[in-house]
């Protein structure tokens, strides 16, 4: 059911404040840090300093024997008791534990943990543990890893390859060769990552008497009670998820389900509560949490016109010595493959390749941002082979409004837009004929100046079509999301969601969403959330779900607690329930006002006078809605051909940089994003999360990577060199809106937690580039440094010389 | 991230911190702002077996201007320094070079005496140290021994302070003359960050804006700090016209001798070096030597800062 | 447990606290696990993202760069002293809220400390100067641009001598 086009919202979309603010101003936010159970214990970890070697020997008495250590755990004991943690693709070779057994296979990964009073202790008796290594051949480099006779990662699995396979969807060869023109490009996407200001923490008791591990967390992860238990061969109702533990920032990567397999064995072992709070060096280097790391081969077949008629991606992904979910980060983009233009025909060739680094976590946008830079250099090389402007050749391939929904060679609808508005509010915006003018003028004296455009996709909705897609073995089709919706005895209202958040306002969304349905003021609203084991289902916010699955499922549930008021109406009003008008709660019968009941009188009857209701109505006034994803439910084509995320919102980026031709600094002058994510339900916190994405972005642009030695060391493993922008490095930022509902939500929303992110990176590397253009330059890897930088314009300066 | 344990001492004077020094200097490490110092003992990159704490000293906390010089309490934090007018009409650079300092936060706790100190290659305050030649007092239960800064900085993260020394006191050369203008400036990744090279000048000119005293340096390039007297020397008498700044700026970078790492290359660092060189020079003169309207510009002396900073 | 206690005394939000702490706690430690006063945060423990951010006498500094030894006989602020006395919102804070200036909360202590410490010295910043001084407080969730808004805000009613309705807007 969609409220319909032109319907005025009273809550939704209104500038409101937030419910989760007052809290967090206050410090009274609930970390899994700040949670201290009674006889807690502390963890620290043993990371191996080689990326590839054998163990041979773990001494661990001298730790054990200092006072306030309870316990030392390595991998013999630990891999024996537990399963291995679960892989996206069809790999079972591959094998992963907290714990390195027999080998460790990247430099940081965890060897022993330590259990102590104190985490001071637990890093005392950490560093007296004695560990005898036999270094074994390492591959650093993803290519290398892929070719014949590498080191391999897990020998087991015969190759170091994880997924392989070439997608065709449409004519592709034959728009190959009858296009005017082709070109080839390759760019690289640097490994960085979200890497939130919180680490990934967890604590976990166990219970004897009820058989209940609870478990505290700094969590953003589906199915992960489910996984936990499995994986500690626990019952799934013996694994209880406290949901309501605030998440500070996860943007994908809080996926600590190996820790938190440690910490519950632990709890479990020694019968007391046990915590782990990464620091920022486990984090960095042994947490698991780094993001794609890629090398994509573009070839594009194109008409002297400019019109795209095939693309060719090649993608090779560096997931790490492990992988849970990171291979599946290169099928998410299959829901966007040709970006937000007209291309009929598109062959993408995956691969997902494993190596002796730290492993890939899930980041915003689950491959969607390095995908779209790609696409949107090649669309920039295109423009200028051809003499072309860059936004008139997007103008001319950008699908056009009357064209949706439109069909993608690999099988998704994108559900609506209106790129070329945006495009306009965006241009207008930034006052596009006067910059361009600026930016000459900025050349003319000697400087170097350039725009960067993208036009990007946003896929939303979170149905992860493409795990059966990248492993037909996992038949899941179900992406589900809950809400249950309570009016209690007061007639105050309470809304539960069953999974945890990390600042995307879902309590907001929530309430506000209920608010709008029922038409009472979401400021009365609370929000909870259940835990798992009084949970309904739910996928968590992945795939910019939350607002699509959870703002319609807070609204289904709402909109039966309605159905339940006026059927209390009708049966006590005497009429029908067509002829009852509800307005804020109140209810009255059509035409006669007098003949009528407030929602304290409603609420009373459902709650206390049975004698009252209407037969087969169940007493109380509570409703759950549990849905399925809008357009989902299918499996691939053996073609590879599937729906994926059914909502597509729609950014585009204009930025304007100028470079010190002396010094090599880049500096981000101005910087307009046009954004359509359909209706926005809460627009502060739709924007506060687009300004947060661009962010991200630019620091994958411009200054943040993971940088790995030949040695296979993490060079950059602190703050001091991992360098995230701080609001000197981000830019003034403005967003222009632009609303196309989605004709399959509830109120036309579309997802947007991914917003500002999948198109700043591709946007600041085009605005670099254009002001490289005039030497004759480009430089297509990013991180873009300003070594890089110096190193292109010396090169420039030497060949014009 | 839980520093090794150690034991901790308060000192009441800068005589107790140096008897203790005297005792244990090897295994003592004095702590003052400790930016530098902590995130070390974080990473049990130091592992001090006793931390004594001179915060508390206020002998060590002072700014004292003299006839021609400064005398600055090693303890003094650098937010104090950075507010303190009367020192930045004597001794502009200090204010200068502590803008580009870490952070509010970071200069709200960090002391001078900490960061000359800790010496690290690319830290401001022993740049500016450097090229304004101040003299570290060290004191010891032996007494005071003034050590030049050129003396001081021995390498990265290294001093001329012996285990059993303190030091106590920093001394800042005012230049006389009414017509000295100095200048700050570096390139680093991130605002706040370490720099990839800093530069800083200071020089004197006459009436006739020609130039009577000069001294520049780079921070970054090298083992330490590093000030280029001789080439400094070829500024005298000249209007530090363009020709002239560049030569002299060219011939530093050639001297130095910089490292690769994550951050910059060496050949980078050297190409920042004579750009900023140049870049600080002419900004000093700009501020010594604002030419009255009846002199003309010469052709070439545009205004350096109209660049991208 | 043998390491060696210390006594101190500091002046925590106004009320004085004592104690005995090790050596190697440091303040933010200190005051997070000993004193429950958990609004202050752990990013980094090496004075880079400023979550740890607090008053010291007055001043903002990284509380994970101070072991609580060094913090006896001086007077610590932090997210839970910036309120008014009668417990409402400070302006800043309440601006924060009205400008949603955080998402996930977790730099936003720090930030407030930053902020406040800003408008404490500077009554009328520019957004320069606000980036400026928080130029040490890392964000991942906000790309900063409603924290300089909230705290632009803040400061305009702070000069206008406003005294809007405190607590909580019509949420």
């Amino acid at each position: 059911m969609i409220v319909g086009e032109g319907t005025a919202f009273r809550y939704i979309g209104k500038k409101r404040r937030t419910k989760e603010d007052p809290r967090f101003v206050m410090g009274r936010g609930r970390f899994v840090a700040d949670i201290a159970l009674p006889g807690m214990k502390h963890v620290a970890l043993v990371a191996s300093p080689y990326p590839s070697a054998r163990i041979l020997s773990i001494r661990t008495q001298a730790a054990l024997a200092l006072p306030g250590v309870h316990y030392v755990l390595t991998g013999e004991e630990f891999c024996a008791a537990t399963d291995s943690l679960a892989i996206g693709v069809d790999t079972p070779k591959v094998t992963r534990y907290a714990l390195a057994k027999d080998v460790v296979r990247y430099a940081g990964e965890w060897v022993a943990a330590v259990v102590a009073d104190t985490r001071a202790i637990a890093e005392d008796a950490a560093e007296l543990i004695e560990v005898d290594y036999e270094p074994t051949p390492h591959v650093i480099d993803p290519e290398q890893a892929v070719a014949a006779g590498s080191p391999l990662v897990h020998p087991a699995h015969g190759s170091n390859v994880l997924f392989h396979r070439r997608f065709v969807w449409g004519p592709v060869e034959q728009a190959f060769a009858k296009a005017e023109h082709q070109l080839a490009l390759r760019v690289r996407w640097g490994r960085s990552a979200t890497v939130p200001i919180e680490t990934f923490g967890v604590a976990a008791q166990w219970d004897p008497g009820q058989q209940i591990l609870d478990v505290w967390a700094s969590i953003q992860m589906p199915k992960y009670p489910d996984q936990a238990a499995r994986a500690l061969r626990l019952p799934g109702n013996a694994v209880r998820v406290h949901y309501d533990v605030d998440v500070g920032g996860s943007y994908g990567v809080k996926r600590g389900i190996k820790h938190t397999v440690l910490v519950g064995y632990l709890a479990r072992r020694l019968g007391m509560p046990v915590r782990l709070i990464e620091d920022r060096l486990e984090n960095m280097r042994g947490g698991d949490a780094h993001g794609p790391d890629r090398v994509f081969d573009m070839q594009v077949a194109f008409d002297s016109d400019g019109t795209l008629t095939a693309l060719k991606i090649r993608a090779l992904d560096d997931v790490g010595a492990y992988a849970g979910r990171a291979p599946l980060q290169l099928g998410k983009p299959v829901s966007a493959i040709c970006g937000p233009y007209r291309i009929a025909a598109v062959e993408y060739e995956p691969t997902s390749v494993m190596t002796h680094k730290t492993p890939q976590e899930a980041v915003r946008g689950f491959g969607q941002s390095p995908t779209n830079f790609a696409l949107e250099r090649t669309i920039d090389h295109v423009a200028r082979q051809l003499g072309m402007d860059a936004i008139e050749l997007r103008r001319k391939n950008l699908i056009r409004k009357d064209e949706f929904p439109y069909r993608i060679p690999s099988g998704s609808s994108y559900d609506s837009g209106d790129y070329h508005t945006v495009l306009d509010k965006a241009l207008a915006a930034i006052g596009y004929p006067a910059l361009v003018a600026e930016r000459d003028a900025a050349r003319r004296a000697g400087r170097l100046a350039g725009i960067g455009i993208s036009t990007c996709l946003e896929p939303s909705g979170g149905n992860s079509a493409f795990e059966p897609l990248f492993n037909p073995k996992n038949d899941t089709t179900t992406w589900m999301e809950s809400c249950l919706v309570r009016v209690d005895l007061s007639g105050a209202i309470t809304g539960v969601m069953n999974t945890s958040s990390s600042g995307q306002g879902h309590e907001s969304l929530v309430s506000t969403v209920i608010g709008e349905v029922l038409e009472r003021d979401p400021a009365g609203i609370r929000v909870v959330r259940a835990d798992s084991l009084s949970a309904l289902p739910s996928n968590s916010p992945v795939g910019s779900r939350m607002a699509i699955m959870l703002g319609g499922a807070a609204a289904g549930a709402a909109r039966k607690i309605k159905e339940t008021l006026i059927e209390i109406a009708a049966h006590n009003l005497h009429c029908t329930t067509e002829t009852i008008e509800y307005h804020d709660g109140n209810v009255a019968v059509r035409g006669h006002p007098e003949q009528c009941m407030t929602w304290d009188q409603l609420v009373a009857i459902a709650h206390r006078k049975f004698h009252q209701m209407p037969a087969g109505l169940e007493p109380g006034l509570q409703a759950k809605f549990v849905w399925e994803v809008p357009t989902g439910g299918a499996l691939p084509t053996a073609d590879g051909v599937v729906q994926i995320y059914p909502c597509y919102a729609f950014e585009t980026h204009i930025v304007y940089v100028e470079i010190d031709p002396e010094t090599a600094k880049p500096s981000l002058r101005k910087y307009v994003c046009g954004h359509d994510c359909g209706v926005m339900i809460n627009p502060d916190i739709v924007h506060g999360m687009t300004y947060g994405g661009i962010a991200h972005g630019i620091g994958a642009a411009l200054y943040e990577k993971f940088a790995y030695t030949e040695d296979g060391q993490l060079e950059s493993g602190t703050f001091m060199d991992y360098l995230i922008p701080s609001a000197m490095e981000v830019p003034t930022i403005a967003i222009v809106d632009h609303c196309t509902p989605s004709p399959l939500t509830t109120f036309g929303q579309k997802g947007s937690g991914e917003a500002g992110y999948l198109g700043a990176p591709a946007a600041v590397a085009n605005a670099i580039n254009d002001a490289l253009a005039p030497l004759g330059a480009s430089i297509e890897t990013l991180p873009i440094t300003q070594d890089d930088l110096w190193r292109v314009i010396e090169t420039a300066k030497s060949s014009t010389a | 991230m839980k520093a090794a344990s150690f034991e901790y001492v308060r000192a009441a004077s800068v005589g107790e911190a140096c008897e203790l020094l005297r005792q244990d200097g090897d295994a003592i490490k004095l702590i003052a702002g400790g930016q530098s110092l902590v995130p070390m003992m974080a990473m049990r990159l130091a592992r001090p077996s006793r931390l004594v704490d001179i915060n508390e000293i206020a002998g060590l906390k002072f700014v004292a201007p003299e006839a021609d010089v400064v005398r600055i309490g090693a303890c003094t934090r650098q937010c104090v320094l950075e507010r303190d007018d009367a020192l930045a009409a004597r001794v502009p650079l200090l204010r200068q070079a502590l803008a580009w300092v870490g952070h509010v936060q970071t200069r709200n706790r960090g002391t001078i005496g900490g960061s000359l100190a800790h010496a690290d290659p690319a830290a401001e305050l022993p740049l500016a140290a450097q090229v304004l030649s101040a003299r570290m007092m060290l004191r010891s239960t032996a007494g005071v021994r003034a050590v030049p800064a050129n003396e001081f900085f021995t390498g990265p993260l290294a001093t001329a302070l012996e285990p059993h020394e303190c030091l106590e006191e920093i001394h800042w050369q005012v230049w006389p003359g009414h017509r000295t203008g100095s200048a700050f400036t570096e390139v680093s990744r991130r605002h706040g960050d370490f720099a990839i090279v800093a530069a800083a000048a200071q020089v004197t000119v006459d009436d006739d804006g020609r130039c009577t005293r000069a001294s520049f340096g780079l921070g970054g390039g090298g083992q330490t700090p590093l000030a280029f007297p001789g080439l400094a020397a070829h500024l005298l008498g000249t209007r530090l016209d363009a020709a002239i700044v560049q030569s002299v700026a060219k011939d530093a970078a050639i001297e130095l001798d910089p490292g690769n790492d994550l951050h910059a290359s060496a050949g980078y660092r050297k190409r920042l070096a004579a750009v900023l060189a140049a870049r600080v020079l002419h900004a000093a003169y700009e501020k010594a030597f604002t030419p009255s309207p009846a002199l003309p510009r010469k052709a070439g002396e545009g205004n350096v800062l109209g660049s991208t900073q | 447990m043998s390491e060696k206690l210390y006594a101190i005394s500091v002046v925590v939000n106004g009320m004085e606290r004592k104690a005995q702490v090790p050596a190697r706690l440091t303040l933010v430690d200190w005051l997070r696990e000993e004193l429950r006063l958990t609004g202050t945060h752990v990013g980094c423990e090496h004075g880079i993202c400023g979550a740890c951010s607090i008053m010291l006498d007055g001043e903002p500094v990284r509380s994970c760069l101070m072991y609580a030894v060094l913090a006896d006989g001086h007077r610590v602020t932090t997210v839970e002293g910036l309120a008014q006395p009668d417990g409402s919102l400070s302006v800043l804070q309440d601006s924060f809220c009205q400008l949603h200036g955080l998402q996930c909360g977790y730099c936003t202590p720090g930030m407030l400390i930053a902020a406040q410490g800003l408008l404490d010295a500077t009554p009328h910043p520019s957004d320069e100067q606000i980036r400026e001084a928080i130029g040490g407080n890392l964000c991942r969730c906000t790309g900063y641009q409603q924290i300089v808004d909230a705290v632009k805000h803040a400061a305009a009613r702070l000069a206008e001598g406003s005294l809007s309705p405190r607590g909580r807007g019509t949420g």
